[in-house]
């Protein structure tokens, strides 16, 4: 029974992870005064991709077949190790949270590596630019984790969230603040949000992570798109795990607390991509050191 | 940690981030206005808000001055000026946070072999007012526009005021008041003077000023 409760999020990730997307587009669209796509479009882009052929150029080896299935492997991985709401991770145990944060670097590396696989100056301008950014932002992720696993003290994800109350928030609030905040940024820099890239774009001299897979298509390019939305839920999910500590005690209340608490997320993404440009490119390093510094603080200004 | 005087420290290193980290000319000006006016609070919030005749007349004055007299001066001597915003500083803005990080992270430890000898309101405050005289400097020394000068000599001011509020019990009124005024003379003269340097060269860079000797 446990095992099966606990399979219960991972496979909620799974499933809902689209959505999100979808609830964005959403809000974009209402900014603009458009009607937009359906809610549901992610779900069918990734379905009619996964029922195209697959395109590979004679110059690519087989790191650029491999690439978005170990991806999307790697972040499947790392959505069993997230609690949320009441729904408790379906693997637990010390020093989790660095593997989750290996585990998104190692899907970058492998976005990386077939994106350098095929030879193409963009994608190689794409994957320099990733990696420049996602430098930068790892540390804030990680030190933002760490700050959350001083206060608690726990190592442990799944500690970590359960001992995450409404106390934090009157004992330690403004910790809280700097490290939601770290987390917001990071979550829009993965994603390849509007402060940082803009997700809609196909100028390659504009974007980071679309110039970098141009040449997937099919099923693998479906395998990237999911394990990009996937990323969107997880981080989200960190997110709302610091910022918005619910435990009622009552199950159903904590976990649609925690939905609900996603789907104004990804307004509020949405939100914040209609009403920001897309910062310069040399300004981007900036924000995500700036990122990095609230996270710092965060871990600084704990009493001792 | 939940106490105001928390807050408004870990307000006070918020600030002084975004000043070591932004360019335009006017935001920082607005920030450093904030800053004056959350700080004019500090004294109230310190007491628990009682609403003694001395304090509020203080607090009135501070937030009076730094919150818009000060601002209002430098936006009219900001005016004046061809330049916008702080171009090409000696010490980059990525390179400027970061070396901020490094300094507050210094003043953590140097705050945590100071104790104070009376109760103190919050252990953040001496590190917090440390890094806030820190950045003050930081800022005159690696910037070369006169007008973001000031406004680092004003950071300078604010965190030895804060220093003086948060640690002094009852302050006396009139020393306070008296450095307040000297302030305002200072910032009033150099207002004057970077007026005077932009007619005459043209440009506020100091750095540039050092070429008068030879």
């Amino acid at each position: 029974m446990t095992i099966v409760l606990r399979l219960i999020n991972p496979i909620l990730g799974l499933i809902a992870a689209p959505l999100l997307l979808g609830i964005i587009n959403k809000t974009k669209a209402g900014f603009a005064g458009r009607t937009g796509q359906p809610l549901l479009q992610s779900y069918y882009d990734i379905w009619k991709l996964f029922h195209k052929g697959a395109v590979y150029s004679r110059s690519t080896s087989w790191i650029f077949v491999a690439g978005p299935l170990i991806g999307l492997g790697a972040t499947v991985a790392a959505a069993t190790l997230i609690p949320f709401g009441a729904l408790p991770a379906l693997v637990a145990f010390n020093g989790d949270f660095l593997l989750l944060v290996y585990l998104f670097g190692l899907s970058r590396f492998f976005t990386v590596l077939c994106a350098l696989d095929t030879g193409s100056s963009f994608e190689g301008m794409g994957a320099s630019r990733e990696v420049t950014f996602s430098a930068l932002s790892e540390p804030a992720l990680l030190i933002g984790l760490a700050a959350v696993a001083r206060h608690t003290s726990s190592i442990s994800l799944s500690q970590m969230f359960v001992s995450t109350t409404s106390d934090t928030w009157l004992e330690w609030g403004p910790v809280s603040v700097l490290v939601g905040l770290a987390l917001l940024i990071v979550l829009l820099a993965e994603n390849c949000r509007i402060p940082v890239d803009d997700p809609n774009t196909h100028l390659e001299l504009t974007m980071i992570h679309e110039v970098m897979v141009l040449d997937h298509s099919g099923p693998d390019f479906g395998f990237i798109l999911y394990a990009a939305a996937l990323k969107m839920w997880l981080l989200g999910q960190i997110l709302v795990g610091v910022a918005v500590p619910v435990h009622s005690g009552n199950p159903w209340i904590d976990t649609s607390a925690s939905l609900i608490c996603m789907g104004l997320l990804a307004i509020l993404v949405g939100a914040i991509e209609s009403s920001m440009a897309r910062l310069k490119l040399l300004h981007v390093p900036q924000l995500l050191v700036g990122a990095t510094t609230l996270s710092i603080l965060a871990l600084v200004l704990l009493p001792r | 940690m939940n106490n105001t005087a928390d807050i408004v420290m870990i307000f006070l290193v918020l600030t002084n981030l975004i000043l070591l980290g932004s360019s335009r000319l006017i935001a920082c000006i607005r920030t450093v206005a904030v800053q004056g006016i959350v700080l004019g609070l500090l004294p109230l919030l310190l007491n628990g808000w009682s609403l003694e005749l001395h304090l509020v007349i203080f607090s009135a004055a501070i937030i009076t001055l730094k919150g818009i007299v000060f601002p209002w001066m430098l936006t009219g001597t900001l005016r004046d000026l061809k330049t916008q915003r702080e171009v090409e500083p000696f010490i980059g803005y990525g390179i400027s946070i970061v070396l901020g990080t490094v300094i507050l992270m210094i003043c953590m430890w140097l705050g945590s072999r100071l104790p104070l000898s009376g109760p103190a309101t919050s252990p953040l405050i001496v590190p917090v007012v440390f890094f806030t005289i820190m950045s003050g400097l930081f800022l005159i020394v690696s910037r070369k526009k006169a007008l973001t000068q000031v406004l680092g000599y004003l950071v300078l001011e604010n965190g030895i005021y804060a220093f003086g509020v948060a640690l002094v019990d009852q302050q006396p009124m009139l020393v306070e008041l008296g450095i307040l005024l000297d302030v305002f003379v200072a910032v009033f003269v150099m207002g004057i003077a970077i007026f005077h340097i932009n007619r005459e060269f043209d440009h506020i860079d100091t750095d540039k000023l050092s070429g008068l000797r030879s």
